[in-house]
């Protein structure tokens, strides 16, 4: 099982190297989004101080989701999908092993940035890791709850933005929590409660998502 | 296609699960749910303007209530109701339970719609705005965008099987994360007391205050059954016109 | 509830405008939605009429 997951992650990691602009595309969104923020608000310090969390976050959260409609996509064009449906590993196995490898490529690099980003908006040096461990945490869930909408989406018509309105809905309470934690701990209150919801989150996420990406991508392939 | 259903047709339990069964059926119980959901509209709002009491503190405006807290239970019980609906279709292939989902999604989001909207109105006299960033306001919202979400994904696949599936994983999707949803939202909304308004509601509620937004919401009960019931008949004339069953109903006979 | 006169029953103690306007748009809505439930069962029906006609 392991060297299966193993197996599969390399893959996608190898076939995303070779495409490395589109990683490099995601990043550049990233950073371009963020910073307009300031050239439409102002470049008021403590405003921009205030808002410095929700701004990366949102961020963070098209970002994402954007690259989402690249997961599945080219498997369903080149049949390498249906070979997947029909391999003997389970393909929840394979569906968490590709989430991984889908975020290694499109979420972790966004949460490596981000104390770069806190620096452009003066976020106190004690809050950058706040955020950075509140991207850590948030960013895979962002992923798997995707990947529900870019399997139920494959293939469709106009699939990016159907893609963005079935799955912005349900990314609200990790942008809650997420931008919240460095709320708190700019308040003082300790991230602590937002940080642990959030990796509870991550658990029911991480354990329930891949059957419902699982069942999506088999209705999607019929 | 048609196998599986037409073998539930034979079995007792399933019997009404076949759209051949269920289409005659539903089209007599549809004029009764529309009087009783008139009957009842008429004595709530009876109950409503004329027995119910001035409230104290909102004056007149609190009679808003009547069709906001109906309009707001259903938008919430509608897609529960959906979501079931969507796990028994997945579960024992019918195709009746998926298009009972479909045609329970446009009354939902109506009601939702209804829900923000009187809501709206409601605040402006009450809290002097007319949107605040309250939970159970941004939640509804919310819900808005799932109903939405979910009709904009049928509406993208042509193929009805798979719109009919698609549609149901995505509705179970949404029914785990409303609680969640609701949940971060209130936490975020008594994090951020700065811009939220008090919604505890009045203490005591007067009795007939309650019969009268009991008898409103029994009646948005009744008048969604009998929509989605007429819906769903329209959606089995759509589906299923290579059937033989449908050319015996006279009306569809040119 | 004694409202005196329409006039008073349609002023709602002064809060006419929200009240009204809720259960308006309300109206409006069902209204609407109960005529595009209609609309959709003609359709179904024109279609299923031609298709009939058509193989006839």
């Amino acid at each position: 099982m392991v060297a299966l997951l193993r197996a599969v992650i390399r893959r996608d990691l190898l076939l995303a190297w070779r495409r490395r602009a589109d990683i490099a595309t995601v990043v550049l969104f990233f950073v371009i989004v963020v910073s307009l923020f300031p050239l439409g608000v102002g470049p008021e310090p403590n405003l921009l101080r205030t808002i410095a969390p929700g701004i990366i976050w949102v961020a963070a959260l098209l970002a994402c989701m954007l690259s989402l409609q690249q997961m599945f996509a080219s498997d369903h064009s080149d049949g390498a999908l249906d070979q997947m449906l029909l391999a003997a590993a389970p393909l929840g196995m394979i569906v968490i092993a590709r989430a991984f490898a889908h975020w290694l490529i499109s979420g972790l690099p966004l949460v490596i940035l981000s104390p770069v980003l806190a620096i452009q908006f003066d976020l106190a040096p004690e809050l950058s890791p706040v955020l950075t461990l509140s991207l850590l945490l948030g960013t895979p869930i962002l992923t798997l709850t995707g990947a529900i909408g870019a399997a139920l989406t494959l293939g469709l018509r106009g699939g990016g933005m159907l893609l963005a309105l079935l799955v912005l809905p349900l990314y609200v309470p990790v942008l809650i929590l997420g931008a919240g934690a460095v709320d708190a701990a700019s308040a003082g209150l300790g991230a602590d409660a937002h940080l642990l919801l959030l990796a509870a989150q991550l658990v029911v996420t991480a354990t329930f998502a891949p059957w419902a990406i699982a069942a999506a991508l088999r209705i999607s392939a019929e | 296609m048609n196998q599986p259903v037409l073998l539930a047709g034979g079995i007792n339990v399933f019997k009404y699960a076949a759209p051949q069964t269920f289409y005659p059926l539903a089209g007599k119980m549809i004029p009764w749910f529309g009087w009783i959901a008139a009957a009842f509209c008429a004595a709530g709002l009876y109950v409503g303007f004329f027995v119910a009491p001035t409230d104290h503190q909102q004056g007149e405006s609190y009679r808003i209530i009547f069709i906001h807290v109906p309009a707001a239970w259903m938008s919430m019980f509608i897609y529960v109701v959906m979501a079931f609906w969507a796990g028994v279709g997945l579960i024992f292939n019918t195709r009746l339970s998926h298009m009972m989902v479909s045609a329970l999604v446009p009354t939902g989001a109506m009601f939702t719609f209804v829900a923000l909207w009187t809501g709206a109105l409601w605040g402006k006299p009450t809290w002097g705005t007319w949107w605040a960033w309250d939970a159970r306001m941004t939640s509804e919202l919310i819900l808005l965008f799932l109903y939405f979400g979910f009709m904009a994904l049928q509406a993208g696949i042509d193929d009805a099987r798979r719109a009919d599936r698609a549609g149901a994983v995505l509705a179970l999707v949404g029914v785990v994360n409303i609680p969640i949803i609701y949940f971060s939202v209130k936490w975020w909304n008594t994090l951020h007391q700065g811009a939220s308004v008090s919604l505890t509601s009045a203490p005591t509620m007067a009795t007939t205050m309650l019969t009268g937004m009991l008898l409103m919401a029994l009646a948005a009960w009744m008048y969604t059954i009998a929509a989605a019931l007429h819906r769903v008949r329209s959606i089995i004339l759509e589906r299923e016109h290579g059937a033989t069953w449908i050319n015996e109903y006279a009306e569809t006979k040119a | 509830m004694n409202w005196g006169s329409w006039d008073n029953f349609w002023m709602m103690g002064g809060y006419g405008l929200y009240v009204w306007g809720s259960y308006a748009v309300t109206l409006a809505l069902i209204v609407a939605e109960i005529a595009l439930l209609r609309m959709r069962r003609r359709e179904a029906l024109d279609t299923l009429r031609q298709h009939n006609g058509a193989q006839a």
